[in-house]
């Protein structure tokens, strides 16, 4: 059956969609997800409904993803909202996160998990502060792929000239980011000009359409295929009389490739052993690679517990307990202390950190460093160096996502008061 | 050259399955809720996955309004035994014996907000710290801003507005005494995608979400099963129809839909097509605009 083959063949990819209050931003996911048939009859009856109740004059999509009662009164986003929609080659995730000026932390959280953002520009507006913000943010998180989306291009009167003026301011400023791969695609989120129709009215566009652009990027690149890192996250005994010598390390894979017979060191032991074999539920497979969870089990008796990672012998990570990283301070009501004790959560690792150095601050907004105001803050984003109780068994963050970042946890509220990508 | 791909089914699989050892390692007394429903089947397969051979390292739980659908509990059972798990029942009922909850009045009255109290009191009986739940965010609006592991206060309730953030595969299950977690590994997952895997990992299920006749009543747009829990309002008859389960709760606020769907591929074809929601359906959530929201807000699922 063709449908079978379909649904059981496609690829996920997670997005996150970034602009300023009044982009569109709402309405294009309403109209991706309405022209994907991913909203409902009743989803949009009561969307109606509730724009009726609020005075609105056309039906606000936006109450689409609005989903909580102070959000829908005060017309807000509070935080980041996940929405879901597929088409026969992709299923999507999109982390659609508010474009407050307060809220950089928002982004950072949906922008962590993404491979893709989509950055909203209004074509009457043109390249603006926060879309230099949002592009930094992007850069930052070691985002491989953004699509600059000009909305309202129905208000500019479909004008070529203006796509190609905010093309350029854009790549002006985006030259100092480190973002591989940017598209640009004039759109009318409104109309649906290029989001999944082609346009009538954008005869000089000759690019691909939003939706075409998202089936068809290249993800083979999220994961870090190189550096072979297995995080043990829980060890499985199960100590039954059919498996009693049975002793698997259960995780998922953060980086590289791990096959049967590969020569492993254990750190931080720096136990040697060989994979006797790669585990799962359907057997054993011949490989493991990010992000597969798997169990595997080695040839020699060795002492592993959660938090230890098993890496291959000619590749290992960094042991160090002395890290540089960028954060992104998450509290509202704490600002960063120095020399204070917080809990750190790195892959399945957890330590305790000091803090004793803020090098600088960034201006989101211009990218300039901030010297001279070392209060780190609700939405600041920092340059630290701290020291761990334990060595962090890690890379640096823009060789790998996941065994370069961390949390940073208040172990007096237990809230998480930052995030950490590693220099 | 070799790509090293996973389908979207593979890596929703990988990512619960890591949630799932997460809870074992983050939680020292886990409880995995399960109701015999499609999403919990679908998480009871993810944790034998996930600590294969091993058997699944926590019990299971069944908050029991009562109000079942026969052929579900006959199927969680059988499943209970054929994975070996623990299982725990609380009824509404000893919960409303006990004076601690009150039986709605009227001929719309349903157990499903009395719910919150037996559950709320029996993770306290156990000492549970963390529930595992099937709970999906594409299901209704509040339930799109749920994380992954979902903090509760020593009431039970969540606070919405001040949810911890989640980035990368980080998830902080720190907590004071008494708080508990609520902790959803399907949250990434829509209808479809549990339909889709359970038709890729052939699993079975109660008989009532395949098309069968049965006697169903007309109310508020949506048809119910008739069932001694129903009373008969002014004007409303019993009807035969061939019908199916989307959702499987308590009978009294569950609806079914009219269906020829006989097996998975067919509902596959189905919910490609289905125009409503899943718990359109249901009659709790249509009880005013943020009817989840508010149940949620005092500890229900």
């Amino acid at each position: 059956m063709t449908t079978q083959k379909g649904y059981l063949d496609m690829d996920l990819l997670r997005f996150t969609t970034a602009g300023s209050v009044d982009d569109g931003k709402s309405t294009l996911i309403g109209r991706l997800l309405y022209d994907c048939k991913s909203i409902f009859e009743d989803q949009l009856e009561a969307v109606e409904e509730s724009s009726k109740k609020r005075g609105d004059a056309i039906v606000n999509l936006a109450l689409l993803t609005d989903g909580l009662k102070a959000e829908r009164e005060q017309g807000i986003t509070i935080d980041v909202a996940y929405r879901y929609f597929a088409t026969p080659k992709r299923k999507f995730i999109i982390s659609d996160t508010p474009g407050h000026i307060q809220y950089t932390r928002n982004m950072v959280t949906g922008a962590s998990t993404a491979s893709l953002a989509i950055i909203l520009v209004d074509a009457r507006k043109g390249v603006i502060e926060q879309t230099c913000r949002h592009s930094f943010i992007a850069s930052l998180l070691q985002i491989q792929h953004v699509i600059v989306a000009v909305n309202k291009m129905d208000l500019v009167d479909y004008k070529e000239e203006v796509f190609d003026q905010i093309v350029k301011d854009y790549e002006g400023f985006s030259s100092r980011l480190e973002i591989p791969h940017i598209d640009f695609i004039p759109i009318s989120a409104l109309h649906g000009d290029n989001v999944v129709e082609k346009s009538a009215a954008m005869p000089w566009y000759k690019g691909g359409t939003l939706l075409y652009t998202l089936e068809h990027v290249f993800i083979g690149n999220e994961h870090n295929h190189v550096d072979a890192r297995f995080p043990v996250q829980w060890v499985i005994r199960p100590q039954s009389k059919e498996h009693h010598d049975f002793r698997g390390f259960g995780g998922r894979v953060a980086g590289g490739v791990f096959k049967k017979g590969d020569e492993i060191t254990v750190q931080p032991s720096g136990f040697r052993s060989k994979i006797k074999g790669i585990h799962t539920f359907e057997g054993e497979v011949p490989e493991a690679f990010a992000p597969m969870s798997v169990s595997i089990t080695l040839e020699d008796e060795i002492d592993i517990s959660r938090g230890d990672m098993i890496v291959k012998q000619n590749n290992p990570p960094r042991v160090e307990q002395d890290i540089d990283a960028m954060i992104c301070w998450f509290s509202e009501s704490t600002q960063l202390q120095l020399g204070r004790k917080y809990t750190i959560r790195h892959t399945t690792r957890e330590a305790k950190c000091i803090i004793k150095e803020t090098k600088y601050k960034v201006d989101v907004n211009t990218l300039h460093k901030i010297e001279d105001d070392l209060e780190v803050g609700l939405n600041d984003i920092a340059r630290i160096s701290f020291r761990t109780s334990t060595p962090l068994l890690h890379d640096s963050y823009k060789r790998n996502r996941q065994t370069g970042s961390f949390i940073i946890v208040d172990d007096a509220t237990n809230a998480t008061v930052a995030a950490g990508m590693i220099i | 050259m070799h790509t090293y791909r996973l389908t979207h089914l593979k890596a929703l699989e990988a990512e619960a399955i890591f949630i799932m050892r997460e809870v074992a390692s983050q939680f020292e007394k886990p409880v995995l809720l399960f109701s015999g429903g499609k999403d919990s089947i679908v998480m009871v397969r993810l944790a034998q996955k996930a600590f294969h051979p091993a058997k699944i390292p926590f019990s299971f739980m069944h908050v029991d309004t009562g109000h079942n659908f026969p052929e579900t509990i006959e199927f969680r059972d059988k499943l209970v035994k054929e994975v070996g798990a623990n299982l725990i029942v609380r009824t509404v009922q000893e919960s409303i014996d006990k004076g601690r909850a009150t039986e709605e009045k009227g001929p719309q009255a349903s157990r499903n907000m009395l719910q919150t109290v037996t559950l709320l009191d029996a993770l306290e009986e156990f000492q549970f710290t963390a529930a595992i739940g099937g709970a999906r965010r594409d299901e209704e609006k509040a339930r799109a801003k749920e994380r992954f592991f979902s903090h509760r206060n020593e009431f039970g309730q969540w606070d919405p507005k001040n949810q911890r953030p989640e980035l990368w595969n980080l998830f902080n299950g720190n907590m004071h005494m008494a708080e508990h977690f609520r902790i959803f590994p399907l949250s990434n997952w829509t209808e479809m995608d549990v339909w889709q895997y359970i038709k890729m990992e052939e699993l079975s299920l109660p008989s009532v979400y395949f098309s069968h006749e049965r006697e169903v009543i007309h109310r508020n747009g949506i048809y119910l099963a008739n069932s001694e829990y129903l009373t008969l309002g002014k004007d409303e008859f019993v009807e035969n129809m061939v019908v199916r389960c989307r959702t499987v709760g308590d009978m009294t606020c569950t609806g079914v839909v009219a269906s020829p769907a006989s097996n998975v591929d067919d509902i596959i074809a189905e919910v490609a097509a289905a125009r409503v929601t899943e718990r359109g359906g249901r009659t709790d959530d249509k009880r005013s605009e943020t009817a989840m929201e508010d149940r949620k807000k005092d500890g229900y699922f």
